[in-house]
């Protein structure tokens, strides 16, 4: 029941999407110009290349983002049922977050957390 | 237990409706009448929850600087919004040149995707949720991030810097704020023992999470309050939408309806991490109860579910409103510094905390 409801929901939102999209179509206006499909500067023609480069610093964040939501992710079974494993389960994650935080403060020392 | 939480039991209506179809009818086309029903009245709440936001933004928002905001249409601007729709409505798609138009055309359906599976996540009532995986919070998480792909897709493929800039801003943001928001749903996840969002729901039948809770549930729901409102891309945290700096951010390009995809879901997302928060810390469509008052605990149980679980929600709503309308906007060195130096040590030890209050039974 539950994935078929999954189903129904993402049928919903293509359904959604599809349907406001036509009626849009259907309904709006259209006129041909020569200048409607240049990007909008505000006013000023573009210039150069728009697939620009922008700085690494993005990548540096999601590499760090990577790793400690794959943390996240093994830490929810552990924390689902915390209760019945008890402080011996504690110990042994304890040394799994302290390899991470370990992590952290390397990433921090080395100022990858800086926005240069 | 208690007579009125069972009486507003949606799940016996649930199943004799389920019944009695399947005794009419062969089962493959009830269970089919069944997801036509809900898929209509997935779409139908969405629209109405978005429209009723709109307008309770530009209420609070003029209200807080002092302004009447919309009066004009309508009986106290009553009939704006369904002006506004219309309007966005007969707007002309633009084609766009030198665009990417596959991807271009396949983000609205990304972001509205990630929304409505959220959006049908959340608990409504007792027996109502639609979607209710035993993995419950955990998939909020994973589809919620769909989204960040969708936005970072159209800053792409529009074919313009500002997109560009303003994509890249924002997925760096979600990203970031995606961790603390799992972290802080990983604290509470331990608290409650499921990750089922009924489960969530039903385990704070004596007492919401954030009393149960006391120190490290309070530390979870602020976290969770400032990340939620930067994975809503609101607040002091819209960068990517810095209109001085990047017109409208990723969504620069986009026109008429288009957009209003990308605003919808800007609406429904704030509605939807309300609608977690006040699962996961405010007990759902779970009525207030103090121990000891028997005859005020009889009085709430009266209140149904789903007016305590909109209340609820319409709370946070309010307050992310008032953050919304209050705080200056940050700039993006100042947004991943509070995620990375400030936020995230926090998470970590917090939930070093709640699991050792949890292990030794210091939590109620």
């Amino acid at each position: 029941m539950n994935f078929m409801m999954f189903m129904v929901a993402i049928v919903a939102a293509l359904l959604l999407v599809t349907a406001a999209l036509i009626i849009a179509k259907a309904i709006g206006p259209r006129s041909f110009n020569k200048q409607k499909g240049e990007p909008y500067e505000c006013g000023m023609l573009t210039r150069g290349d728009t697939w620009m480069q922008f700085r690494v610093g993005y990548y540096l964040f999601s590499i760090l983002y990577l790793i400690f939501d794959v943390e996240a992710m093994f830490l929810f079974p552990w924390a689902t049922i915390v209760e019945d494993l008890g402080a011996a389960a504690l110990t042994s994650v304890l040394f799994f977050l302290g390899v991470l935080i370990l992590g952290l403060a390397y990433a921090w020392r080395k100022g990858a957390l800086e926005w240069k | 237990m208690n007579g009125f939480l069972d009486y507003y039991n949606f799940k016996p209506v649930a199943e004799w409706i389920h019944s009695s179809l399947c005794g009419v009818m062969p089962e493959g086309l009830a269970l089919f009448l069944e997801g036509l029903v809900v898929a209509v009245v997935i779409i139908l709440l969405y629209a109405i929850l978005a429209i009723a936001l709109i307008y309770m933004e530009r209420k609070v928002c003029a209200f807080f600087q002092c302004r009447l905001g919309p009066m004009r249409v309508g009986k106290w601007g009553l009939l704006q919004v369904f002006a506004d729709v219309f309007k966005i409505l007969i707007k002309e798609i633009i084609k766009l040149k030198n665009s990417d138009h596959f991807l271009y055309e396949l983000a609205p359906y990304l972001v509205i995707l990630a929304s409505i599976l959220t959006f049908s996540c959340l608990p409504w009532h007792n027996g109502m949720g639609i979607i209710d995986f035993n993995i419950g919070i955990f998939f909020v998480l994973a589809v919620s991030s769909i989204e960040v792909v969708g936005i970072l897709l159209a800053g792409w493929s529009s074919n313009s810097k500002y997109t560009l800039i303003g994509a890249m801003r924002s997925g760096a943001m979600m990203i970031s704020y995606e961790l603390s928001l799992g972290m802080a749903m990983l604290a509470m996840v331990a608290l409650s023992g499921t990750m089922s969002i009924s489960g969530i729901v039903e385990s704070q039948a004596d007492g919401w999470n954030i009393f149960k809770g006391h120190i490290p549930a309070w530390i979870a729901f602020i976290v969770y309050l400032i990340a939620g409102n930067a994975e809503a891309n609101r607040g002091p945290f819209d960068l990517a939408e810095a209109e001085q700096e990047l017109t409208a951010g990723y969504h620069t390009e986009y026109s008429g309806m288009h957009f209003g995809f990308f605003y919808l879901a800007e609406y429904l997302n704030l509605f939807i991490v309300s609608g977690i928060a006040a699962t996961v810390f405010l007990g759902g469509w779970m009525p207030l109860h103090i121990a000891g008052l028997d005859a005020f605990n009889q009085v709430m149980d009266y209140i149904p579910g789903v007016v305590w679980f909109f209340g609820k929600a319409f709370l946070i709503v309010f307050l992310l409103m008032w953050i919304k309308w209050t705080f200056p906007r940050l700039r993006i060195d100042q947004i991943l510094t509070l995620e990375w130096k400030y936020l995230i040590p926090i998470c970590l030890f917090n939930l070093l905390l709640m699991v050792v209050l949890k292990v030794y039974g210091l939590v109620f």
